[in-house]
């Protein structure tokens, strides 16, 4: 690679990460150019989440480093946005939705400085994109599966980052609410942002996403979509369950 | 001994004010810390903080031959911090789940610190006497010299708590995320958790290893029925520990021979309960309330639709209708009269006889409604 080309949004080389002694990503590598909408696809357990939570640093790895726009992890913090996955969290805690929302900002608002005007005001901003600026002063156990999902956008919205990581947005949403996000994630890529999303969907995976990564402990494959989601690749992610390869080549 | 006599006691009797003044401020500080353990899920951890103090108490009686609160509280504070990094070593280390690390230590520590008690019981030093009221506590045992060194440590950990507020407040919602925002979540873990173990500390003296715990879980548990913000639960349960500490040492003093430490947690305790039944949303008895309220509602309605469905059989709304023909419409239920004596007050139905009743015109309007709704192609239409 040329120096004077522009870094990757996301570079990651020679990922390894063990649990209990047990490889949960193997010598992994990804690179993802600014700018792509990219599903992070595979199968239950081959180690999508791990990845994501690895690059965003929750996780040590064993080996293999990771680079944000030719940086380490720590020098670009504050260009990274976050949507965890919403059952880690208990929504039944004492809180409301603009408080949550404005949880975003709590990294650059520093020491001792209580959420403002400025934050409430992007907090707002960032509930009316979702569409849920109505349930600002609701407590959130007062949300629905769907609701609480498009919280947790908002929260990253107001983080004003250029690459986000999302972990299974689309769980347990219905289809208006599925809509709704992928109008989002489709005006984040429009602003020249990098979007990662962990997904589950296969049959929707090529509509929604331009990139894609195939994983099962292994990179299987990473690319632009036509190149990488092909049903070879496919049949090695996913290994001997097949039924639902037959199906998608009914529908074909 | 009357309320006034109370009042006048806790103003001018120098002992209860003192006894009062550390009981209040020992729930201030475990109700406020304990809130933020109960969202995090730690309630428990504050029995084993509690319980791993002793040896800490005892050893530094043994080291230093002092029994001024501060050194016994030091002592306290370190054996419960041991224990608490011990206890996460075996949690993070091992395959050892929450519940057994907890177990385990507290146990460990506890029947250290009992094992030293009664060794230095044996000592021929007599100073060793008060030692054992860190059991069961003993608020009477206060001196003013004790109560500084409470309010102070008290407000150390009260202004740490409001200087990190939307730091714990993440930590405690969503831990991941904060640290996916760069805030240094293991020092503040450290930070928090000292915090605990100073609300902790400071009240043993005064209600003991034993009941300690509960001066974290009670009030917490008891603001947070009452509450869905952050900042209120945590004021209220400051409030409710201060309001069971001030009504414990009253009590106390009244010489019933009562000691303050127990009925200041048998205080706190039946705050909890009360919230439970009596908070609005989340109390039993509302929830109660609410639940009769809509099985009132839903009965008038079923009455007021049955005499709807009869009378449209006629051709004629107005057509009046038997009780009994209603009673057998509805498994020959009591509340048919009533509920038709109700509708009548809201000039639904009108009373022809005895047994006779029939809708009024605003009775058909509603019944016409309801039915729409359920039955949107039904017979209302």
């Amino acid at each position: 690679m040329g120096q004077n080309l522009a870094p990757f949004a996301i570079q990651v080389t020679d990922l390894t990460v063990t649990y209990n002694e047990k490889p949960v990503l193997w010598d992994v590598d990804m690179e993802v150019p600014e700018g792509v909408l990219m599903a992070i696809v595979g199968p239950n357990g081959a180690g999508k989440t791990t990845l994501i939570k690895t690059i965003l640093g929750l996780l040590e790895p064993a080996a293999g480093r990771v680079l944000i726009q030719g940086k380490p992890y720590k020098e670009k913090r504050h260009m990274v946005g976050y949507v965890p996955q919403r059952g880690t969290v208990d929504w039944d805690f004492p809180t409301t939705v603009i408080d949550v929302v404005m949880m975003g900002r709590y990294g650059s608002l520093g020491w001792f400085k209580r959420p403002g005007k400025a934050e409430r005001q992007a907090a707002y901003e960032a509930l009316e994109k979702v569409g849920m600026s109505a349930f600002a002063r609701r407590q959130i156990s007062q949300l629905s599966g769907g609701q609480q999902q498009r919280v947790f956008l908002a929260r990253a919205l107001v983080q004003n980052a250029s690459i986000y990581f999302m972990d299974e947005p689309f769980q347990g949403v219905d289809a208006v609410t599925e809509r709704a996000i992928i109008a989002l994630l489709q005006e984040l890529r429009a602003a020249g942002k990098t979007v990662v999303v962990v997904h589950h969907d296969l049959q929707t995976v090529p509509e929604y996403f331009d990139w894609v990564m195939l994983l099962n402990v292994r990179r299987i494959a990473s690319g632009p979509m036509a190149e990488v989601f092909t049903d070879e690749n496919l049949r090695l992610t996913y290994g001997g369950r097949l039924a639902f390869l037959r199906e998608r080549e009914a529908t074909t | 001994m009357s309320l006034g006599d109370l009042l006048q006691n806790l103003l001018f009797d120098y002992t209860l004010r003192t006894v009062a003044l550390g009981s209040m401020v020992l729930g201030i500080v475990s109700g406020a810390l304990g809130a933020f353990a109960m969202l995090r899920k730690q309630s428990l951890l504050g029995d084993a903080i509690s319980h791993a103090a002793l040896p800490g108490v005892v050893l530094a009686f043994l080291l230093t031959r002092s029994k001024e609160s501060l050194v016994l509280i030091l002592g306290a504070a370190i054996a419960s911090w041991l224990a608490t990094l011990w206890m996460f070593a075996i949690i993070r280390h091992t395959r050892i789940k929450e519940d057994a690390a907890l177990g385990l230590v507290l146990s460990v520590f506890f029947g250290f610190g009992l094992m030293l008690l009664t060794y230095t019981q044996r000592l021929p030093d007599s100073r060793q006497a008060g030692l054992s009221t860190f059991l069961f506590g003993q608020a009477a045992t206060l001196l003013v010299r004790d109560v500084q060194t409470m309010i102070g440590l008290g407000v150390v950990a009260i202004l740490l708590l409001l200087a990190f507020w939307k730091e714990f407040k993440l930590l405690s919602f969503d831990r991941e995320f904060a640290v996916s925002l760069g805030l240094p979540v293991a020092m503040l873990d450290v930070v928090l958790t000292t915090l605990l173990v100073i609300a902790i500390v400071i009240g043993l003296q005064a209600v003991g290893v034993l009941l300690m715990s509960a001066m974290v879980v009670a009030p917490a548990a008891a603001s947070r029925q009452w509450t869905d913000r952050l900042g209120t639960m945590v004021t209220l349960s400051a409030f409710f520990g201060a309001i069971s500490g001030l009504v414990g040492a009253l009590i106390s003093s009244t010489g019933t021979g009562f000691s303050t430490g127990p009925l200041v947690v048998l205080i706190a305790s039946a705050i909890v309960l009360f919230s439970m039944f009596f908070a609005p949303n989340r109390g039993l008895f509302w929830g109660w309330v609410r639940q009769q309220r809509s099985r009132c509602q839903l009965r008038l309605e079923n009455v007021l639709t049955d005499l709807f469905l009869l009378a449209n059989q006629h051709g004629n709304l107005l057509h009046p209708h038997s009780i009994q023909a209603l009673r057998a419409m509805n498994a020959g239920g009591d509340w048919v009269q009533t509920s038709l004596l109700r509708l009548k007050e809201l000039e639904m139905v009108s009373q022809l006889d005895e047994h006779n009743w029939a809708l009024t015109p605003k009775g058909v309007e509603t019944a016409r409604q309801i039915v729409n709704i359920y039955h949107p192609t039904g017979e209302g239409q």
